[in-house]
């Protein structure tokens, strides 16, 4: 048995979800209905054939060699025209195996297709909860590994047990005609081979289970010597880590020694069993057709006992499949798992447009890209639509939130920001700093208190008009598979080349981008891990200048840039938050005095707020914090 | 490659070598088993010999119990010879990685030798095995086959022969179409698996930007394009089976014709055209077997070539043939040291550098990044050799010290630090393994970490997740520095090593140093100014050059870039406001 096939062993024992089977199944019949049905009528075609050839074994022998014994002058016309009729089918059989080969292909891969658009739409979907919630790894794995079991399902396993079934069937019928009793010894032998195949599948399993949570014990070491093997060098541990390391690669050879060993040792003994069986067969099967029995011939015999042979192929066959199809399971439930999560929510009905104005000083809706913006209020009663001009006002009031409903993290946070103001954020880490800014673009909702944009409370702005006139900056900086060129345009889509050098002008991004091999053209991989830290920062900013918002949520960054580029990156950020109404997670001096309202923030409450000089008579924990008398941790 | 392979397979040579000793002994029983069956239906069904019927059925069940026996012996042997060859892999990969410099170190990468240690060795476990227990069979039935059948029916061969040609030809045909098309949708499903991946990180700026539909298209042609790569490799393979059947029925076919001649002229038995019937099936199917060995072992090929890198990688750093055994004094000097790195662009990271430090002096380093000031302390410990001339540490040249000597007594703590998993007691040990508990406890109050360690709910013995995941980025600093301390060394360097700490605490530290350890040369690499300014001296490093080096009042006069930062820092407030709440 293959090492994918015993992988499905590794599973603990769970009832299988037929609801995912079921589900699998009907994205298959949904698209590819008539392909599927045909593919089943074709395996059955096949399967018919193959059988036709076991069985012409007997026909050969009993009409056409049998008869000719002996005579001088043998007629092998009959046999001959016999040989193509036989030809013929077995060449159907060989078009429609091929035929429904080649359908498989489009129905497996199709569905593949659909699949993963469809996951991925659906991801695309889902409230940044799921990503915060979820390992990434995990949802990597749906991937890279679930999919891929389906694939195996839908291609191989599918027809094949539909082919073993046909097989089965038919050679079983074939078989009862031949001859009763000795159908009943072969079933007899079936038994015994299930229920050793049973009895070893079921050790080899236990061992597969210990051999996998070894494995995951030396992996793990293996990945925390490794990733800290400059430690280990500094601190001369290597023997010491050498030792470690024997002991749970001991370990793991031994459990996959025995569990290698049950799964070889799976074929030899069942093919052993086989032989028996047909031994037991050909013995009871001579005292019968010897003494004439039941009308068994020599030619039947001859065929029964090929038929015994083909009739446990396919048995064996289902049941490698069976692991697999355990396997597929299992992954199917972690790709339905997500599917099924929730989407995002909007419940928003707020819009917002591209305005002009006319004359008189009229504002009117446009398509243009006009910069100027409009909140748009469709009134259903009255059918009218009304607009309001794009501020930047941001008020929260009394805002209560959880993570998780038990735990409430930020309390009775009050912050209105005119438009135009810069609010800074201080505090220590876990003081929900973060958190806030997290739910002014809503992605995640308030508990208790209200957020308001412009006066209108958030939740009746459609969220994707919410989050377009919000521009961020995070901390960690994600680039795209892309130019840079495509980098920056990912701020606004229809930016022209002028626009997003513009940009990237304003984020003092334009000098390191110039002296790049190709300029606005390098290809960027691998999340930018060709540039630097602060390249990418910089290349961050130039993103958000792009598009232009009207308000921003900056997190400055803090990680050690060194100070000529941290220079640049401050400038870009000051010019990005020239004229925006800007909340700030900082970490500069110079961001926290240049900020019109400073609040600290302490486990998850508003405790000072004002300006820096207020804050610095005040004597409190501003003052603390800026003179560096405190311990933050 | 394969030498390098082989010697892994040590004590594990002769089960090795039994392994396909028995899969021969099973193989011989196989193809013997349809001869037999032939004697049953001959000389017993046909003849009306019951006694013959018995006999030969005897014989049957006693050649699978036999049968059975190599089998598993086969089996067995094949599972302890794989896995314990590949035990051996990983353990002398392992031992090797040990003996890596930081050069070796630096040009695998941490993720990319991880791989190479788990799924690239659990590849060749599997081709290995199979190997010695399938690769044997599929010729060996052939063979065998192939004789058996010239035994009963030299003429009636020649259909074999021509069926085996055909099919090697047309799988050959098949398989080498589909090999390049599948590397295609390889290298075209990681791309999606890497598009997927960059969304899932970056899903904060998907969802800022609303790029949800845009992502969305971008992945759907991606997924397209995949698809029509797949359907273009599978269509292929479509071919396999039908070529299969195709050939098995056409040696039925042939067979019945001719064989049913032979059998009226009397020159072969009705049993014997039987068994040649078994023999068609076992000797395709061996075809059918080999190429899918084929097919897995240049699969693993790939894996055994990264593996064999990692084991035929020199380590470029060796002790000298008389060490020296201790070092005497902290006293640190370059004489005109050039260095580059060996995997870099071959570009100068340090040039001509030529300065002297004197024991017990507090040193600090300042520049930009990429300015050689990691590479510099580097070279103090001999994690790297310099390029030319040479680092002397207590006036001996550090090629000539013991290695483990040199780095306990030169003890670093890195930019990117590490704690392990364990108890904060047995992360401090790593410095000392026979440190006492007060040791660790002293060590931890100059490092100031003893306030936030005793406030842990067990203390000293706190357990430490992988990565020092549980603690903060400043808790881990001061640790890693209190790791340090452990070894009592005679040069101590930090290699910005309190960027997460706050000031306040960073100066605590300091000020511990120089109650504490007088004696020590300290070497401090910082961003931050402040760390700096009571250093006895500072060295300014710029693209690789000593920029200056003099006590920080003098560069405040007569050094630009020092002037610079300091301007920037100290009083333009472009510095930290809250260093320590931006570690996490």
């Amino acid at each position: 048995m293959s090492q994918r096939n015993m992988r499905a062993f590794m599973q603990p024992k769970r009832k299988l979800d037929k609801n995912s089977l079921k589900r699998i199944l009907g994205y298959v019949f949904r698209y590819y209905g008539w392909q599927f049905v045909l593919v089943v009528i074709l395996i059955m075609v096949t399967a018919f054939c193959t059988v036709q050839s076991t069985l012409f074994t007997r026909t050969l022998i009993d009409d056409y060699i049998t008869p000719l014994l002996g005579s001088s002058n043998p007629d092998f016309a009959p046999l001959a025209a016999r040989l193509v009729k036989l030809a013929m089918i077995l060449g159907i059989g060989v078009v429609s195996a091929y035929t429904y080969n080649r359908i498989m292909v489009t129905v497996s891969q199709g569905t593949m297709e659909r699949l993963r658009v469809e996951l991925f739409t659906h991801m695309e979907s889902l409230p940044i909860k799921y990503f915060d919630t979820h390992a990434h790894g995990n949802i990597m794995s749906v991937y890279t590994n679930d999919i891929d079991t389906l694939r195996q399902l839908i291609g191989q396993s599918i027809p094949q047990i539909v082919n073993s079934s046909v097989t089965i069937v038919v050679t079983f019928t074939s078989m009862v005609m031949l001859n009763i009793p000795l159908t009943c010894i072969s079933l007899c032998m079936i038994a015994v081979m299930l229920f050793v195949s049973g009895k070893l599948g079921g050790q080899s399993r236990n061992y597969f289970i210990q051999q996998q949570k070894s494995l995951g014990a030396v992996n793990g070491y293996i990945e925390e010597m490794l990733s800290g093997q400059k430690v280990v060098k500094v601190f001369n541990h290597e023997e010491k880590s050498i030792q470690g390391f024997e002991k749970l690669n001991g370990e793991l050879r031994e459990n996959a020694a025995n569990a290698n060993m049950y799964a070889n040792i799976m074929m030899p003994v069942m093919a052993n069993l086989g032989n028996i069986s047909y031994v037991l067969i050909a013995v009871a099967g001579g005292v019968i057709a010897l003494n004439g029995l039941f009308g068994l011939t020599l030619g039947s015999l001859v065929s029964f006992l090929s038929l015994n042979r083909s009739f446990t192929m396919p048995i064996t066959q289902i049941s490698q499949q069976f692991a697999s199809i355990v396997n597929a399971m299992a992954g199917a439930e972690r790709v339905f798992a997500m599917m099924d999560e929730p989407s995002e929510f909007d419940e928003g009905y707020v819009e917002l447009v591209n305005i002009e104005e006319d004359e008189n000083g009229e504002i009117k809706e446009t398509k243009k890209n006009t910069g100027m913006w409009a909140w748009r209020h469709p009134h259903k009663a009255e059918g009218t639509v009304t607009y309001q001009r794009l501020q930047g006002k941001v008020d929260l009031l009394d805002v209560d939130f959880s993570y998780d409903g038990r735990k409430t993290i930020l309390h009775d946070i009050d912050i209105a920001a005119k438009p135009g103001q810069k609010i800074a954020f201080v505090g220590s880490t876990g003081a929900g700093k973060t958190t806030i800014t997290n739910l002014i673009n809503r992605f995640y909702d308030i508990d208790d208190g209200k957020i308001r944009f412009d006066d209108i409370n958030i939740n009746k702005i459609k969220k994707p008009d919410l989050r377009r006139s919000l521009g961020m900056v995070l901390q960690d900086t994600h680039l795209f598979t892309g130019t840079v060129m495509d980098n920056i345009r990912y701020g606004r889509l229809d930016a022209t080349d002028e626009e997003c050098i513009a940009a990237a002008r304003l984020a003092r991004a334009d000098g390191f981008i110039r002296r790049l091999p190709e300029g606005y053209n390098t290809m960027l991989k691998g999340d930018g891990g060709n540039l630097s830290q602060g390249q990418r920062q910089l290349l961050a900013i130039a993103r958000c200048a792009v598009a232009d918002p009207p308000a921003m949520i900056l997190d400055e960054a803090t990680s050690s840039i060194d100070s000529r580029t941290e220079k640049l990156v401050q400038e870009g950020m000051d010019a990005l938050m020239k004229g925006r109404t800007t909340f700030v997670i900082a970490h500069r001096l110079s961001t926290v005095r240049n900020s019109d309202c400073i609040m600290v923030l302490e486990q998850g409450r508003i405790i000072e707020r004002g300006n820096h000089m207020d804050l610095l008579d005040k004597k409190g924990r501003y003052y603390q914090l800026y003179t560096g008398n405190a311990i933050a941790d | 490659m394969l030498k390098t392979l082989l010697g892994e397979v040590k004590q594990y040579k002769k089960v090795t070598l039994l392994t396909p000793l028995f899969t021969m002994g099973e193989v011989v029983m196989e193809v013997l088993l349809p001869y037999i069956t032939a004697m049953i239906i001959d000389k017993g069904i046909n003849a009306g010999d019951m006694k013959a019927v018995l006999l030969y059925g005897g014989l049957m069940v006693i050649m699978a119990f036999m049968s059975l026996y190599f089998g598993t012996q086969a089996g067995r042997y094949a599972a302890k010879a794989a896995t314990g060859f590949a035990s051996n892999v990983r353990e002398d990969m392992f031992r090797k990685i040990q003996d890596y410099s930081f050069s070796n170190i630096d040009k695998f990468s941490t993720a990319g030798l991880v791989t190479r240690l788990t799924t690239d060795v659990t590849n060749l476990q599997n081709a290995f095995q199979m190997i010695i227990r399938i690769a044997v069979r599929p010729p060996l039935m052939l063979i065998f086959s192939i004789v058996m059948c010239v035994i009963i029916s030299p003429d009636l061969s020649v259909i074999f022969l021509v069926a085996v040609i055909f099919l090697a030809f047309a799988l050959y045909m098949i398989t080498s179409r589909a090999m390049p098309a599948f590397n295609k949708v390889f290298t075209r499903y990681d791309d999606v698996n890497a598009s997927v991946q960059e969304n899932v990180s970056a899903i904060r700026v998907v969802k800022a930007f609303v790029r949800e539909d845009y992502e969305n298209e971008k992945f759907k042609t991606a997924a397209g394009n995949l698809k029509s790569l797949f359907v273009r490799a599978e269509s292929l393979i479509a071919f396999n089976n039908p070529v299969m059947m195709l050939t098995v029925y056409g040696c039925i076919i042939s067979l019945s014709w001719f064989g049913a001649r032979h059998v009226v002229n009397g020159a072969m038995t009705t049993g014997n055209l039987t068994s040649m019937f078994s023999y068609v099936m076992s000797i395709l199917m061996s075809l059918m077997m080999l190429s899918m060995v084929f097919v897995m072992i240049t699969m693993s090929i790939a894996s055994a070539k990264r593996i064999s890198e990692v084991l035929n990688e020199v380590p470029d750093l060796a002790n000298p043939e008389n060490p020296v055994m201790e070092v005497e004094n902290g006293a640190i000097d370059f004489n005109h040291v050039s260095f580059s790195y060996k995997s870099g662009s071959g570009e100068s990271v340090l040039k001509d550098i030529d300065l002297h430090i004197k024991s017990g002096e507090t040193i600090g380093i300042l520049g930009p990044t990429g300015s050689g000031k990691s590479t510099f302390v580097s070279l103090i410990s001999r994690l790297y050799d310099a390029s030319e001339g040479e680092v002397k540490v207590g006036g001996v040249n550090v090629k000539d010290y013991d290695m483990a000597v040199l780095r306990d007594q030169v003890s670093v703590v890195l930019q990117k630090n590490v704690l392990f998993s364990g108890t904060i007691i047995d992360n401090l040990r790593w410095g000392n393994e026979n440190a006492t508990e007060e040791e660790c406890i002293a060590a931890c109050k100059m490092a100031c970490a003893d306030e936030f360690i005793e406030k842990m709910p067990d203390g000293y013995h706190t357990y430490i997740e992988q990565g020092g995941t549980n603690v903060s980025g400043g808790q881990r600093q001061r640790l890693c520095i209190a790791r340090a301390l452990m070894k009592k060394p005679k040069v101590l360097i930090l290699d910005d090593s309190t960027s997460a700490v706050d000031t306040a605490t960073d100066a605590a530290i300091r000020e511990a140093f120089r109650q504490t350890i007088p004696g020590t040369t300290k070497l401090i690499i910082s961003q931050r100014l402040a760390s700096l300014m009571d250093a006895d001296r500072v060295l300014v490093l710029h693209r690789g050059e000593v920029n200056g080096f003099d006590t920080p009042e003098n560069l405040l006069m007569n050094n630009e870039i020092y002037q610079e930062i300091y301007m920037t820092q100290v009083m333009g407030g472009g510095g930290d406001f809250d260093t320590a709440s931006a570690s996490a």
